[in-house]
This record gives structure tokens, sequence and C-alpha cells, in this order.
């Protein structure tokens, strides 16, 4: 156990601000401690947690990625394009198209990284730039209402009305989160392409001398996360039932710093999916909580802020000298060897 | 041991770099589980050596090349994998936050059944590759929380799972303390027993000669010769090495009738060092030794104003002072040159001029701006003062020797004018060519009147080098020794103790 939470010092942090931010919330509010608020929560969070766990591939080997959230806004045109020139489309149809457009377009962040040595940042802003430039030229800013039917129509897995009359209600984003989360925790920490993720983010060097291949390391991050901001685009289109273009801009610094909160470097090698999805949640369940409350929708950004920076504080500072506990085990174990 | 075939034979290995012959015509040779050393300064082709055995680089016509008997015409980095041929490169090529299982089996990772970690196969090739070695570390462990040289023991115990029979190291006890040292060369005993040829490459001449059974040394690419380690010297290796002989003579000298312009009394900072007390008079030069973690440093950045004493006196040309930070104690004239060139002591990727004057800035002033021409007369008079070897001061600091870093480290110190230069680990990183060059000018600057704290692990460069040698253990001043009343070998015997 206590290996785990060494391991793990971030994740187990979160997790108990959490349920302190969850209790606190609970006294203040009657609304917030039920069932039903809980599914809301996970239904907002349901497309970030998908950014997020395609952005931790990317900063695990090492990279950053700036432009996965306007390259989410051009897959959902593309996409939603294509099925209308495809006469409407299913969902199958709808997750290939969005999955390929947005593969591709992290290819190109990939391609510009490794080929032409750009690192992530600038690369990606740079696409950033391009790819919403792109999407405002030759949208003119339009958004498109008109979606096919089954694209619009709300997806419920499981509902019941609770005794409140309030709603409980499992709908497509976050059984298709929940499909993401678990490709994505398989592919990291069980496949070789994953170990040598994290090794090549951990120590780009020793990787190369192991034979690793360093430009596959690139296209298989980059197209990963494309390939969540694909998914995420067509769920928040289906979610919003609507295709905004500039939606999703901004997106990627509320993700970037979720994920880096739950634990993910900047700088490779280290991160998890579990972190990730407490990071975004922790971010979503205090503006659920700051909603109920009825605080202004102003000063929702500047408390968030605040609670990211304690949140950080908290869980960079290591364990061990948190609670002295933890630290004189280590050492006597350290010692034993 | 010898058996009659080597497991490894070169000969007349040529290779050229840009125009220049990196390697002359080399042959070396390696035995089933020998010891080898490979010696010579940086920049002989030790490593292109390596690379040249390892498949990294090919060598040019008419070179022979044999493993195990069988002759090899196009070696490649696969090929020496697969014929249990590693390397243990100096950065140790590991991964900080993977777990010790993890790293030492990281094969595993590399390639697996449909693209899966067999994770159950990886621990226990952990565990048997570490079972080798005698030793045990807890597999689960993240690399990172571990000390340097148990990361060591994990590339080595990586090595063993890739099935080694040959084992290069790569200077593997750089940044080792002694009892780290003795315990690594355990290990490299208990590999080469179980039949492994191990070559240790290594500047440390002593623990070369400790465990080697035969050792080849280069220059310039050429290869120097062959010799059996028994009954070899340290000095004699130096001039196999350079090519010159060193004569080494104790410099002590008293300074009774100095001025003491340092006086330290009763100095303590808690759990670093205690009860420091000692004079230095104008024109000393002290040793300050003792192992790892004795609080030599400590005390250095004490005296430096980065920390503050908790109990006693720092005494300044008779006047008490109390630095808050080091600005204070340069300002006051103590200067320290940090045991970190490379990432403390020097801007690696900026210019020569720019690091040379880093400490001086106020001197080169002019209406409040840095003039270029005081800039251009501080640079070129310290460079041709302390012999600093460079093309153009405008070129970036890392482009120079180890030995001409360090000239310029001191260079950028000496600019400020001070009273007293704090040395630590002067020779770190230099070669043992260069060494020789830095303690000239440290004597040098002595005879001009500078004192001089000179800090360093190893015995003999404070022996040979200092007037006093203060021996330092567990944070408390253990002896003080005068170099002309005792030998070499019982200042070390002291030391290691």
């Amino acid at each position: 156990m206590r290996r785990l939470m060494l391991g793990h010092t971030t994740e187990f942090t979160l997790f108990a601000v959490m349920i302190v931010l969850c209790v606190a919330l609970s006294f203040a509010t009657d609304r917030f401690f039920t069932i039903s608020n809980a599914f809301d929560v996970l239904n907002v969070s349901a497309v970030n947690i998908i950014f997020a766990v395609g952005l931790l591939v990317v900063l695990i080997s090492g990279g950053i990625d700036i432009s996965f959230a306007v390259a989410a806004s051009v897959v959902q045109y593309v996409t939603v394009l294509a099925l209308t020139a495809l006469g409407g489309g299913n969902w199958a149809e709808g997750f290939i198209i969005a999955g390929a457009v947005g593969i591709g377009l992290g290819l190109i962040n990939a391609a510009l990284v490794y080929r032409l040595q750009i690192i992530s940042i600038v690369a990606t802003i740079s696409t950033f730039n391009i790819f919403f430039g792109l999407l405002m030229f030759f949208t003119k800013g339009v958004s498109i209402y008109d979606l096919p039917d089954w694209l619009g129509t709300r997806v419920v897995f499981y509902e019941r009305e609770m005794s409140d009359g309030s709603w409980l209600e499992l709908t497509l984003p976050v059984v298709v989160m929940i499909l993401c989360c678990i490709a994505t925790w398989f592919m990291i920490s069980r496949t070789t392409i994953g170990r040598q993720l994290y090794a090549f983010g951990d120590n780009p060097e020793g990787a190369r001398r192991f034979g690793i291949h360093i430009g596959a390391m690139h296209y298989i991050s980059f197209g990963w996360l494309g390939l969540m901001a694909g998914i995420g685009g067509l769920m928040q289109a289906h979610y919003a039932q609507e295709v905004v273009p500039n939606a999703l801009y901004g997106r990627e610094l509320d993700v970037l710093a979720a994920t880096v909160l739950g634990g993910a470097r900047l700088g490779g090698g280290k991160g998890s999916v579990i972190g990730c999805v407490l990071g975004v949640l922790m971010v979503s369940v205090t503006q659920n909580g700051l909603n109920l409350m009825g605080v202004s929708p102003f000063a929702f950004k500047m408390i968030v802020g605040a609670i990211i920076l304690v949140a950080i504080t908290l869980s960079s500072a290591r364990i061990d000298k948190l609670l002295p506990f933890f630290a004189k085990g280590n050492v006597k174990k350290r010692g034993a060897n | 041991m010898m058996s009659a075939e080597p497991l490894l034979s070169l000969k007349n290995i040529k290779i050229t770099f840009g125009g220049v012959r990196a390697l002359k015509g080399v042959s070396f040779e390696v035995n089933p589980g020998e010891v080898h050393c490979l010696a010579g300064e940086n920049g002989c082709g030790k490593s292109t050596l390596i690379k040249i055995i390892t498949g990294v680089y090919k060598p040019e016509e008419g070179a022979e090349f044999f493993f195990d008997g069988q002759p090899i015409t196009a070696m490649t980095p696969s090929m020496a994998q697969s014929l249990g041929i590693q390397v243990i490169w100096q950065d140790l090529a590991l991964f900080g936050e993977m777990t010790v299982a993890e790293n030492i089996g990281f094969q595993y990772a590399v390639s697996g059944k449909y693209g899966l970690v067999d994770k159950r196969a990886m621990v226990a090739a952990a565990e048997k590759a570490l079972a080798r070695l005698g030793v045990s570390l807890d597999l689960h462990m993240p690399l990172k929380e571990l000390p340097i040289a148990q990361r060591q023991i994990v590339a080595i115990a990586r090595a063993l799972v890739g099935e080694a029979r040959l084992v290069f190291m790569d200077e593997p006890t750089a940044s080792l303390t002694q009892s780290e040292t003795d315990y690594l060369i355990e290990i490299v005993r208990n590999l080469s027993a179980s039949g492994v040829a191990v070559v240790f490459v290594s500047h440390r001449l002593a623990e070369v000669l400790e465990i080697s059974d035969r050792m080849t040394v280069l220059r310039d690419g050429a290869l120097v010769g062959l010799f059996p380690v028994e009954g070899m010297t340290q000095s004699r290796v130096t001039e196999l090495m350079t090519g010159r002989n060193f004569d080494s003579a104790v410099i002590a000298a008293d300074h009774d009738d100095q001025p003491v312009v340092l006086s330290v009394k009763n100095l303590s900072r808690t759990n670093e060092f205690e009860n420091i007390s000692f004079d230095l008079r104008r024109g000393e030069t002290l040793g300050v030794t003792g192992l790892l973690g004795a609080g030599r440093t400590e005390l250095a950045l004490t005296l430096f104003g980065m920390r503050q004493p908790h109990q006693g006196q720092i005494v300044l040309d008779g006047e008490t002072v109390h630095f808050g930070s080091n600005r204070d104690a340069i300002r006051a004239g103590v200067a320290y040159l940090s045991e970190d060139r490379l990432s403390l002591g020097l801007n690696q990727p900026q210019s020569i001029a720019d690091n040379l004057v880093m400490a001086s800035l106020d001197r080169i002033l002019s209406g409040g701006l840095i003039s270029p021409s005081k800039k251009e007369n501080v640079v070129s008079h310290w460079i041709s003062a302390l012999g600093v070897k460079i093309g153009r001061p405008e070129d970036p600091i890392r482009t120079l020797s180890g030995g001409n870093q360090q000239r310029v480290a001191i260079a950028k110190w000496l600019a400020i004018g001070p009273k007293i230069l704090i040395l630590d680990a002067p020779t770190v990183g230099v070669d043992v060519g260069a060494r020789a060059g830095i303690f000239e000018i440290v004597r040098k600057l002595a005879a001009e009147g500078l004192s001089i704290i000179l800090i360093s692990d190893e015995p003999p460069e404070v022996y040979f080098n200092a007037d006093r040698i203060i021996h330092m253990a567990e944070g408390r001043i253990k002896a003080t020794y005068d170099p002309r009343q005792m030998s070499l070998t019982e200042l070390e015997g002291k030391v290691y103790a």
C-alpha cells in the first residue's frame, strides 16, 4: 500500500483534495450530494476527459500540444460536411471520419516535430493558428445547426427518474469517454509501445540507445491525441447539437492544466489515466459546486485558477514531506537494502 | 581465467572524421572473463573504439575484427547486442520515473509477444540478474529514488539481462564516493568470476590498477601498448597516457610570517558541520579533504555566504563578517569555484567572453552600460594570463575541453580580484594532463599572494598542492596534517579508513 502511494503521490493527494472539496460542497449546497448531480458532472466532463487522455500520451512522450482543441473543431466541420455529402451517414461512419481526420491532423504535428525538428510547443502553436485560421476563413465563422438527425439526437444508455424528480442519465459521451480511458490505459501501461513512450519521454537518448524508433514515438503519440481529439470533437458536436467554429477555442489550456494537475509531467515520462480523470473532474466539480452555490459565473475562472494552484502545490510537494510517517518508512526500507 | 583464444580481437583499426584520423591503426583484444582497462585522455579515441566495436561506426579498409574466433565483416548495433556485447554508458541511459524492474528488464518493453509487456517475465529477469550480481534491490522502487551507486548496479544488471559476454563500462566511478566505488569493484569482480569480460574505461587511476588484469593505453588515436597491470604504478600510467612525465613533489611551505586573511572560529551548521576552526594566511593553500558527505561543500558554501552559520564566526582581515548572501561574500573578496562546472559553474551555451566576465560585470561598466572595450581587455588579459586555448572569445564555452573550461571558470573569479579563492573539486572532468596545468595556475596564484582553499576528495591532489591539509569527516575536523611530515599512503589510509 505504501509503495502504491509513493508511486502515485499526485493521484492520492488529488483524490484526498477531491474528497475534502466534495464534503465541503455537500454541506454548502443541498443539491451537490445527489447521484444525478454526479452524473451531470460526468456528462459535462466527458469531452474534456477524452481530450485529456489523448494529451496525456503526448505529455508522457515528452511533447506538448496546443492545437488539439481547434483541431477538434476542424474535425467537427469536416465530419459534418462529409456526412452530409454522404447523404447523412451513421454513427460508424461518423466515428471513422472523425477519427481519421483527427489522426491526420495529429500526424501533421508529429511530422513537424520529428522531420523538421521544431520543438513541439512552437510547432503546435503554429498549427493551432493555421488550423483555426483555415477554419474561420472557410466557414466565415458560420455555425452549422443542421446536423444529421442521428448525430443531433441524444443517446441515453440508462436513465432513471430519481425520487426528487431529477433525472439520472448515462449518455453516449460518458460511455465513449470510459472506452477512451480504458483504451489509453491499456495502450500506455500494457503494451510495449506504451512503455517505450514512457521511456522515450523520460530519457530520449537512453531510449534511442535501446533501438527504440524515435519517429514512431512521435507519430504514435500525436496520432493518438489526434484520434482522441477527433472522437472528442464528434462527442462535443453531439452534446451541443451544433457545430460552432470557436466553441472549443481556449479549451486546450483548461485540458492542459487539468492533465498536469493530474500528475502528468511537462517534460515527459510521467502521468496516468486515473490522474487525468481526477484532474478534469476536480475542475468540473469546482465549477459545478460554484454553480450550485449561486456564485457569479464571472468569478468562476478566478476561483478555478486558484484551486488548480492550490492542488498543484499540494501534489507536487512530496508526500513524505507532508506526512513524516511515510518518510520514515521509506528510509528504513532503503536502509534494509 | 586466461584462455588461449581471445574473446574479442581487433587489428589495424583506422577511422577518419572530417579529415582527422581519429584512430591510427589500433589493435585491441580482450580475453574471456578478464577485467581489462582501456585508458587514455579524453579525445584519445577510447569512445570511438567502443563505437566501432558496437557497430555504431565502421572502420576503414584493412581492419581485422574477430569475436569468439569468428571473423566479423560488418558489425551493426543489433548484431553487437545479439553477440552479447553491452555498453554501460557514463550517463547510464536509465529511466528515472520507471521502476528498478522495468529499467533492468527494459528489453521486455522493446520486444514482446503481440506487442504486450510480459511484466512477470520482466520482474523474473530482473530478479535473476540482481541475484547473479549478489545484490538485492527493491524492484518496485522508482529508479530516481535510488542513490547513484545503486543506479549503476541497475545499469549493470540490465546488461546481464541481455546475456552479456563482454561489458564496456564508460567512466563508471566518475560520480561515486570511495565506498560506493569499492562496492562497484566487488560487483565487477563477481561479474568477471562468472565468465563475463569487463572493459573498464576510467580516468581514476587508483581503481583501474586495483581491478584490472591488463590495460590497453591509447594516446592521440594511436596505440601506446598493451600492458599487464601487475607492477604498474600510477605515475607510470599517467606517463603512458600523456606522454609526459609529471614530477610530483610536496610543495608545502610555512606561511607563519604572513598575515591571517581568514579566521574561522567554531563555525557550525546543524546536521552539516560542527565546530570548524582554522586560520588561512596570505598566499597559503589550505587543502580540505574527506569522503563525500563529510561537509566540505557545505562549509565552502557557508564561507561563500550562500548558507548562514548557526554558530561561530567568520573573521576576514580582522573583521567579523556576516554574509547575508554570496553577493556580500563576493564584494568582500571571497570567490567560490563550484564543484559542478557543467551545470553551476559555467553557462554552457554562452560565449567564452560572456562567461569570463559574469562575476565582474560591475568592473567593466562605463556609464552604467557594459563597455565593449573594457570587456575585451578583461577577457584578453585573463585568457593569456591563464593560458586558455581558445578559437575566438565569441565561441560557446561548451566547445572547449574540460581543462580549458575550468581555466575560464577560474578566470571568471580572478577577474573580481579576490582575496580568497575556494576551489571545490577543480579537476572533476578534467584530463590528467590538463590537471597539472590547473594546479600550476593554483601554485602561481598562491605565490602571488592569493589565499586558497582547495577542496578535493582525491587525497593526492591536496597532498601535492596544499601547504596544510584539513581532514573532515562527518562534519568535523578530524585532524590537520602537514604533507611534509607524512607520506601520501599514510594520508590515503587516514582518509579512507
